[in-house]
């Protein structure tokens, strides 16, 4: 069997992807097809499976099932070969705090089999990147959170990878740290065409950057597509609704409101989806007031996040990012 | 210089000027030896106990052993006879396996194994740079010693052959902590590996020669490889070339390093296997 994917385009594949831990799944059956040059965003809560479908496709772990390809080789049986083509940020800077910046890439580069010359080239190229001037070299340890983020993404680059991994690239980054690392992310792909997958458990951050979207829960994915095309899965609008009063009989006064799609009820929240918001907020607000007293009533787009609720029905978790 | 096209949706073609390549073991393993040597000027605090440690037991052995010995023992030099265990005491504490149990914690070990680097590159890398900490370890020693009076019988040569028992012993004993490194990740139960060593330190010819001791400790002695270490780095000293004591101390330290290589090694595969 040629063990180069039959797909030219495809830059990661997984078929039935499923790893387990002590009996417990943490990957259940999941099934990927990312193709060159796109960035692909994995959302998902804390413990869904992001990390360890990372942690797989990057051969830090052997798939319990399934099988994967990333760059055209086998995870399983070609990890060597996968090491040569990919980056990998992991969700927490995996750094030496006792090498100084430069220490580290030149080693990485050696490492990754380059040339002094070569690594020299990259490290100019990856300068603006790191962007820490004379602190490259410092020891690492000495560095702030955001410089050390910068500097395991340009470990993660030293060698010129066709699929870079980046885990939660920007938790615990400040606002302008997170703006940079989005642009850099923007540049990478555009300017190289390099192929991101990105796990995140910011809705925002997988809005902004991706071209396509999986959303894992539980271990599984439970729906893949652009973010436009998982938004229109709920509706075209969301109405939201805050009141004062029972939530559950309001939910059952929205369900008769001709012209709504759905309701979900939590806290002192109602959320409506509807076709045409415009139309129907009217109506909602009429129904409302006959069971509670609103408080609040917003109109909007929907948001991915409103898409994980009618998907798992769970509330994504509220750690959202300042948008830059 | 290689120039790649590689094919990207679209047929969109992008040039790759630089890519990576597997790199030769050999060179794996002195980057990550480089690594490892350029910290251990900035962790004095794992370096300066071990030389401690040496000097003090060669110098206070010396005050506290020399008039009962040499008066009873004819032509008996207790500085000469000190000088092994002053250095075996010392080279048996140098390790790295601390710093790679950081690695693990701070998970720049996981760093490591997602590049393509050999994974025995990553721990010989490691054992080469303890080797280089343990000669250099021996130096201020072998100095006082000289400093003191003492001679060594095999001249250079035999201080080179001494260094190298003593870096290889080393390396032998190391490997223990290596194993318990990376089996447990765990720097506590690292740091009490040196403790392995004291029942082999003490339940032998360390003060005073095979032929003083008596009894049950005779009998152990006689069976710890840190004996004929010692004997064989003290032939050396003290009476020049002699193949069979030499050969009985390389066979000790070839039984202890077979014995805590392979705990080491399986460690080591247990520790980077992906299942």
């Amino acid at each position: 069997m040629n063990p180069r994917s039959p797909h030219a385009s495809t830059a990661i594949a997984a078929e039935g992807l499923v790893r387990v831990f002590d009996g417990v799944t943490a990957v259940d059956h999941v099934d990927l097809d990312i193709a060159r040059g796109e960035i692909y965003g994995f959302l998902g809560p804390n413990g869904a499976g992001k990390s360890t479908t990372v942690r797989v496709l990057c051969t830090l772990l052997a798939p319990s099932d399934g099988r994967a390809t990333v760059a055209g080789f086998d995870v399983g049986s070609q990890p060597d070969k996968v090491r040569l083509h990919i980056g990998v940020a992991l969700q927490e800077a995996a750094l030496d705090p006792k090498q100084t910046g430069i220490e580290l890439l030149r080693l990485q580069g050696r490492l990754y089999g380059l040339s002094s010359q070569e690594i020299d080239g990259r490290l100019d190229d990856l300068g603006q990147l790191i962007d820490i001037g004379d602190a490259l070299g410092r020891r690492i340890g000495t560095y702030s959170g955001g410089m050390k983020r910068r500097l395991d993404l340009a470990a993660a680059l030293v060698h010129n990878p066709e699929v870079l991994f980046l885990d939660e690239p920007t938790t615990g980054l400040d606002p302008v740290s997170r703006a940079r690392m989005w642009e850099e992310v923007r540049r990478l792909n555009r300017e190289l065409d390099m192929t991101i997958f990105l796990t995140t458990q910011y809705l925002e951050e997988a809005d902004a950057l991706a071209d396509r979207v999986g959303i894992i829960d539980g271990g599984r994915l439970v729906a893949e597509g652009s973010p436009e095309e998982l938004k229109r899965r709920v509706g075209n609008d969301v109405i939201v609704a805050r009141v004062d009063g029972n939530t559950r009989a309001a939910h059952r006064a929205l369900e008769r409101v001709a012209g709504v799609h759905g309701v979900e009820a939590r806290d002192d929240e109602v959320v409506v989806t509807t076709a045409d918001g415009a139309a129907t907020i009217g109506a909602v607000a009429v129904a409302l007031s006959t069971v509670a007293t609103v408080q609040h009533l917003t109109l909007r787009t929907p948001t991915l996040d409103d898409v994980f609720l009618e998907l798992t029905g769970n509330q994504f978790q509220r750690d959202e990012v300042e948008v830059a | 210089m290689t120039v790649l096209d590689i094919p990207l949706a679209g047929g969109v073609t992008r040039e790759r000027s630089v890519q990576a390549r597997p790199s030769p073991f050999v060179r794996d393993v002195v980057s990550v030896a480089g690594r490892a040597l350029r910290a251990v000027p900035r962790e004095l605090e794992s370096v300066i106990p071990p030389i401690f440690i040496a000097l003090f037991f060669f110098v206070v052995n010396i005050g506290t052993l020399q008039r009962l010995t040499e008066n009873h023992i004819n032509g008996f030099d207790i500085k000469a006879f000190m000088l092994p265990t002053g250095i075996l005491i010392g080279v048996t504490g140098v390790s790295r396996a601390g710093a790679l149990v950081l690695d693990i914690q701070d998970g720049y070990f996981d760093r490591l194994l997602l590049t393509p680097v050999r994974r025995l590159a990553i721990l010989i890398g490691h054992m080469v740079a303890d080797v280089a900490v343990a000669v250099g370890l021996c130096v201020p020693i072998l100095v006082l010693a000289y400093a003191l009076g003492v001679r060594v019988e095999t001249g250079p040569v035999g201080i080179l052959a001494f260094l190298a028992v003593s870096a290889i012993w080393c390396l032998a004993f190391a490997g223990f902590g290596y194993a318990i490194a990376l089996k447990t990740g765990n720097p506590a139960a690292v740091n009490s590996s040196f403790l392995l060593f004291f029942p082999f330190l003490f339940m032998t010819s360390s003060y005073v020669p095979r032929a003083q001791l008596d009894g049950w400790l005779k009998g152990i002695a006689a069976w710890n490889p840190v004996t004929y270490v010692l004997e064989g780095q003290r032939s050396l000293v003290t009476h020049g070339w002699d193949a069979a004591v030499l050969g009985k101390a390389l066979l000790a330290i070839g039984v202890v390093g077979a014995i805590s290589m392979s705990l080491c090694f399986a460690a080591l595969r247990g520790r980077v296997k992906r299942g």
